[in-house]
C-alpha cells in the first residue's frame, strides 16, 4: 500500500470518528438549554456507564449452551468486579478499587485459577 | 492553583484510565504491526483518530484491503454512540472556547465518563476537561508508540490488566447512582442493556443499548411534560 492511500485510509477513519463526536455540537448548538436536553445530560450519563459495565462484563454468560459455562475469563471477571463493589463501597476510594479489582482479576487470569 | 498542580489532579482523575489505555494502546501498535501497518502510520491513527475499538476495527479493514466508502461507513456506525454523549453535554462544553474542539475530538468512552462524573461545582472547569482529555490521549498514544517499538518481544505479563476499564466503569457507575439517588437511568440501563445482550450482534450492542436508553428518557420525558401551554393556558 502506498504512503498516500494509507494516508487517505487514516484520514477517512479521522474524519468519520470525529463527524460522530462533533455532529451534536454543529448540529443542536442553540438546543443547549432546552429542557429534553437537560434532561438527557442528567439521566444519560448514569444510564450510558451502567451500559458501558453490561457490556464490559458481556462474556459472563452462564447459561450459554444450557450448561454451566463462563469462559476462561467469566468467572474471574465477575469476583474482581465484586471485589470492585466491595472496595468501593467499604473505602469510597477510587483508586483502591480500581487497583485492588484490577490486581484480583490479573492474579486469577494469570494463574489459570476459575472455580 | 498552580499550573503544575492543576496536570497534577487532571494526572489523578486520569490514572485508571492509564492502566487501561497504556496496554490497550500496545496491543493495538503490536497488532497494527503484525499485520503490515507501518509504526508512523500507527502511531498516526492513535494521534488522528483516537478511537479504541475504531483503531482494531480500521487496521482489521486494513488487512482485508476494504474500500474507503466501506471504511467510512463502518466506523460511522462503530462510534454512532459518540452522538449521544454530545447530546448529554451541549451544556457543559458550552463557552469552552478555544479548548473545545480538542474536548469534542477527545470524547472517547473513558473521556466521557470520567467528565460526567466529576462532581457539580467542577462540572463548567473547562480547563480540566481539556487536561484530562490531553492527558487520556497521551496514555494512548504512549501505548501505541511502546506497542509498535518494541511489540511482541515485551518480557511483562500484564495479561488481564485492561480489566482496569471495566473496574472504573463500575466505580464511575457506583458514584453516579450515590449522587443521584434515583433508580430510573439504572433500570433503564439493566432493560436496554440486557435486551441488547439477548438480541443484538456483539459489534452493534453498545450502540443498540445506548440509543435505546435515549429513546426511552425521550418518551419518559414527554410523557412527564404536560402538553404545550397554549391549551392549559386559563
Amino acid at each position: 500500500m502506498s504512503h498516500a492511500s494509507l494516508l487517505l485510509f487514516i484520514a477517512t477513519c479521522a474524519l468519520a470518528t470525529f463527524a460522530t463526536r462533533v455532529i451534536p455540537f454543529v448540529a443542536l448548538a442553540r438546543q443547549a438549554e432546552h429542557p429534553l436536553i437537560l434532561h438527557l445530560g442528567r439521566y444519560l450519563p448514569p444510564a450510558v456507564m451502567m451500559i458501558l459495565v453490561i457490556h464490559a462484563l458481556r462474556d459472563f454468560r452462564p447459561l450459554a449452551e444450557g450448561q454451566l459455562n463462563a469462559g476462561a475469563t467469566g468467572w474471574p471477571m465477575i469476583l474482581a468486579s465484586l471485589t470492585v463493589v466491595g472496595l468501593h463501597l467499604w473505602q469510597r476510594n477510587a483508586l483502591l478499587s480500581i487497583i485492588g479489582g484490577t490486581a484480583a482479576y490479573m492474579t486469577m487470569v494469570q494463574l489459570g485459577w476459575s472455580p | 492553583m498552580s499550573s503544575l498542580n492543576a496536570w497534577r489532579a487532571a494526572g489523578t482523575l486520569t490514572m485508571p484510565v492509564m492502566f487501561g489505555y497504556l496496554p490497550l494502546g500496545a496491543a493495538f501498535g503490536i497488532l497494527a504491526i503484525e499485520v503490515g501497518v507501518p509504526g508512523w502510520a500507527a502511531l498516526l491513527m492513535s494521534l488522528a483518530i483516537y478511537a479504541g475499538a475504531g483503531q482494531f476495527l480500521a487496521v482489521a479493514l486494513l488487512a482485508a484491503g476494504a474500500g474507503l466508502v466501506e471504511v467510512a461507513v463502518a466506523t460511522l456506525m462503530l462510534n454512532s454512540r459518540h452522538l449521544f454523549y454530545g447530546l448529554s453535554l451541549l451544556k457543559r462544553f458550552k463557552g469552552a472556547g478555544w479548548r473545545k474542539p480538542y474536548m469534542i475530538f477527545s470524547l472517547t468512552d473513558e473521556t466521557y465518563s470520567l467528565l460526567t462524573a466529576l462532581p457539580p461545582e467542577r462540572a463548567r472547569d473547562h480547563a480540566l476537561a481539556f487536561r484530562i482529555g490531553l492527558l487520556n490521549q497521551t496514555w494512548w498514544v504512549l501505548g501505541s508508540l511502546v506497542g509498535a517499538l518494541i511489540g511482541s518481544t515485551l518480557e511483562f505479563d500484564s495479561r488481564g490488566i485492561e480489566f482496569a476499564l471495566t473496574a472504573l466503569f463500575i466505580v464511575l457507575t457506583l458514584e453516579q447512582a450515590r449522587r443521584l439517588r434515583q433508580a430510573l437511568p439504572f433500570v433503564i440501563a439493566l432493560a436496554t442493556g440486557g435486551g441488547a445482550l439477548l438480541l443484538l450482534p456483539d459489534r452493534h450492542l453498545l450502540m443498540g443499548a445506548i440509543g435505546a436508553a435515549s429513546l426511552v428518557l425521550l418518551a419518559q420525558y414527554r410523557l412527564q411534560t404536560p402538553d404545550q401551554p397554549k391549551e392549559s393556558r386559563p
